[in-house]
């Protein structure tokens, strides 16, 4: 176990200053969409992309990863929580409740 | 109540069999070190994964050689003294830096990867080639990007990886059989991290043969004290 201590001082102040943070989305089986799985830290696209791989598809979890600067995501404010959402709370005939789905659909 | 070393009557194709294995098996040990240590968390999990590839080929191989010596992987793995091992001097290496390692599986794969695709006479080892080229084409990807990175970056990282390669160079005369073959995958890759190519001298040699580093005995040590002391143990 000797003789590696090189990369690790130096390595845990690298991760802060340096690299970028990516989110991932893996895709699990053909026909289903991308699914966000977490963050990686990686200098650019393609290291984002083994990282990606090597942190979130160890257990044949993936087909297809895409990996996104998290910088490049534009999220709503929280303080516009009451605007954006409240409204849809007092709308219950938006949900499918109101007849009865045949066991022939099966899953919908 | 320790196990007995075990010695074998090696035939040539015993002992081709073993210096696969033993090739896998060592590097694999060497490069499962890094767990706990590596520079990113990211990267911690990339070579636990190419560990865990190279200790799984390593199996396949020493059972595939068991069918032959009558030894079980475990026998093979954990009851062998350093000179019985077959793995080439540069598999058993201290792992140095970051530079070091990642240049050592670059050039390394490069020989395996090579290997794997040249094909093999015996169905036993066709049936781990098919599975290990998979693996060992990621290898070479993740090290051989890395490289670049490392050789191409800062002028600290250039210097470490220029240093590794030099250091290495020596060490490569024993992974590979088509030495030409290897340049050219490897000349490329070396010209795109901005290292420069050590001119091909001397070599080392010796792990073939089983006259290995002073290193090989502390990480056999370290592998195998487990197995050693506690015979038949299981968890």
């Amino acid at each position: 176990m000797g003789g590696q201590t090189n990369g690790v001082a130096e390595g845990g102040v690298m991760a802060d200053r340096a690299t970028t943070l990516w989110e991932v989305f893996v895709r699990a089986r053909n026909g289903l969409s991308h699914r966000h799985a977490g963050s990686v830290h990686a200098a650019d696209s393609e290291m984002a992309l083994q990282a990606a791989r090597d942190v979130y598809t160890r257990r044949g979890e993936g087909l297809s990863i895409w990996v996104v600067p998290s910088a490049a995501i534009v999220a709503s404010d929280p303080s516009d929580k009451e605007s954006l959402f409240e409204p849809t709370g007092s709308k219950i005939y938006r949900h499918p409740t109101f007849y009865e789905v045949p066991d022939e659909v099966g899953n919908m | 109540m320790t196990s007995t070393s075990i010695k074998l009557n090696e035939t040539p194709q015993t002992r081709a069999y073993l210096s696969l294995a033993d090739d896998a098996l060592i590097l694999g040990h060497r490069t499962s070190e890094w767990t706990g240590h590596a520079p990113l968390l990211e990267e911690e999990l990339a070579l636990a994964n190419i560990a865990l590839d190279l200790i799984g080929q390593a199996r396949a191989l020493y059972q595939a050689a068991g069918d032959l010596t009558g030894h079980s992987e475990d026998e093979l793995a954990y009851l062998r003294d350093p000179p019985m091992f077959r793995n080439a001097l540069i598999m058993e290496l201290p792992n140095g830096d970051f530079a070091f390692t990642i240049a050592r599986l670059f050039l390394v794969s490069v020989a395996s990867d090579q290997q794997w695709r040249r094909g093999f006479d015996d169905p036993a080892l066709v049936a781990v080639a098919d599975k290990a080229m998979k693996e060992t084409a990621y290898h070479i990807r993740h090290a051989a990007e890395w490289l670049i990175r490392l050789g191409d970056g800062t002028d600290e990282s250039h210097r470490r990886a220029q240093q590794a390669v030099d250091t290495l160079w020596p060490f490569t005369g024993e992974i590979t059989a088509a030495r030409q073959t290897w340049l050219d995958a490897v000349t490329p890759v070396l010209a795109r991290a901005t290292l420069r190519q050590p001119k091909d001298g001397w070599m080392q040699s010796g792990g073939r043969s089983g006259r290995h580093t002073e290193h090989l005995g502390h990480l056999l040590a370290e592998m195998q004290i487990l197995p050693r002391t506690y015979p038949g143990a299981t968890w």
